[in-house]
């Protein structure tokens, strides 16, 4: 299918990304290495959309470098990402998925077969012929893992995946999540729902306006915050610094 | 009235000189709506997707293009075409193609500026996960024409009732010739002008009644695309 390439490891080095004259993210050092999920943490505004963006190569580094598996080349190989609010493209659940899989470069007398075998790891096989703009936005979002998964990816990255979601939805998220975390996929995944975080991560990192201000194994941030703004933070403290 | 009577009778009764311009007319626009079609969908398309230096000249002259005179195609088309033209050789003066060209160009310009606006929205929308799937090029176009496609049908049908509504370009290049290049439009203008009334009453009721099924099977698709389609 495709030359045995890894996207893995992800790293940042003195990556910052500046909107005109605004900071997005500043100096972040950051190395995402195949193991447990990873979940990037903060208040609105730290960046943690801007990161996930940098770390799926749809946005350059204003200066600094990022890498994937060693290469500075920006084109997905292995790697897939979930945006928050995840388009669909105006085809059916199972046209969806199939034009990720064509994309990914499935060979066309696989395609079917591998898009009903997402479809069931998601629970939508049932709706495969449903229009996906007509799904409800649950079934979007787990349609949108199913296209991700399509890729194989090596690396997934998820931008608050649950973040409109009622609780069964979100149960249903994060139970596909932890499969695909099981399986062996790197997650990256960004979220501000602490009781979510807890479930997932195997690591936090805490980014407070663009500034990377902890990265711990989530026992240790959770048992032992180490900066006063992760420990304000947990609080549940209103958390903004310049 | 009485003229009323006597068109009526002529639409009800399959009068075979009216169905057979009808047909003609039909003939052509549907002809010239699909090789307009063949050039305005992807010129849309590559305009919206592609930034080059003078892109902004190209739309605002893209258009202005829409509000093309059909006249004016039509003196350009015979110039081109005329025996002394530099296309004479093929003599097409004078024949449904010649027709077909000037119509092809003076809707073109419409379908590719409509296409160019409804690419270039859902592009928008669309970007970051082409970008995330690492879609080629071609790749994005081919998926912009196609999911847009609902709407682009109702920029074609757009482009067809142009073109079945003209009168000067095809009358200029075709010379509305009794049976050989004669449209509903040219026929209603040359029977009017000559006095015969039910028969250009008769065809103006076809023209008006084919753009109307134009217009209502574009809504009826629109109505079933957003149920099948979302």
């Amino acid at each position: 299918m495709r030359a045995p390439v890894s996207d893995l490891p992800l790293v940042f080095s003195k990556a910052c990304v500046n909107l005109g004259a605004t900071p997005l993210l500043r100096d972040i050092d950051l190395v995402i290495a195949p193991g447990a999920p990873s979940l990037v943490i903060g208040p609105n505004g730290a960046g943690k959309s801007t990161l996930l963006r940098l770390a799926m190569g749809l946005l350059a580094p204003t200066s600094g470098t990022v890498t994937w598996g060693g290469s500075r080349d920006p084109a997905p190989r292995r790697r897939a990402i979930l945006f928050q609010r995840p388009v669909m493209l105006r085809r059916s659940a199972q046209g969806n998925v199939a034009y990720a899989l064509l994309q990914a470069g499935c060979a066309r007398a696989d395609v079917v077969g591998r898009a009903h075998h997402l479809l069931e790891r998601v629970g939508l096989a049932a709706l495969a012929h449903r229009p996906a703009r007509h799904l409800s936005g649950g079934e979007q979002q787990r349609l949108a893992l199913a296209r991700a998964l399509a890729r194989d990816p090596e690396i997934l990255l998820l931008d608050e995946p649950t973040a409109n979601l009622d609780p069964a939805a979100t149960r249903a998220v994060e139970a596909i999540i932890g499969e695909a975390a099981a399986s062996g996929i790197k997650i990256l995944m960004t979220s501000h729902d602490l009781g979510q975080v807890r479930r997932l991560a195997g690591e936090v990192h805490f980014l407070v306006a663009g500034r990377l201000r902890e990265s711990a194994s989530a026992a240790a941030f959770f048992d032992h915050p180490q900066s006063p703004l992760a420990q304000a933070f947990l609080r549940g403290d209103i958390v903004a610094e310049a | 009235m009485q003229e009323g009577l006597g068109a009526w009778q002529l639409v009800v009764s399959g009068d075979p000189g009216l169905y057979g311009i009808v047909g003609l007319s039909l003939a052509i626009s549907l002809s010239a709506v699909a090789l307009a079609a063949l050039v305005g969908l992807p010129l849309g398309g590559l305009l919206a997707l592609t930034r080059f230096p003078g892109r902004g000249a190209v739309i605002v002259l893209a258009n202005a293009l829409m509000g093309l005179p059909p006249v004016v195609v039509g003196l350009v088309v015979y110039l081109l075409l005329s025996r002394s033209g530099p296309l004479g050789s093929f003599g097409l003066l004078f024949t449904p193609t010649a027709m077909v060209i000037a119509q092809a160009i003076l809707i073109t310009p419409i379908i590719a500026a409509l296409t160019r606006q409804t690419v270039e929205d859902l592009w928008l929308e669309y970007r970051d996960e082409m970008n995330a799937m690492g879609v080629s090029p071609l790749g994005r176009l081919a998926t912009l024409l196609y999911d847009a496609r609902v709407s682009l049908i109702t920029t074609l049908l757009a482009g067809f009732g142009r073109a079945a509504a003209e009168v000067g370009a095809v009358m200029i290049v075709g010379g509305n010739i009794d049976g050989f290049t004669r449209t509903m439009t040219t026929a209603i203008a040359l029977e009017t002008s000559k006095g015969d009334l039910p028969l250009a009453m008769g065809l103006g009721f076809v023209l008006v009644s084919i753009v109307l099924a134009v217009n209502a099977s574009a809504w009826g698709l629109r109505l079933f695309a957003q149920k099948r389609i979302g």
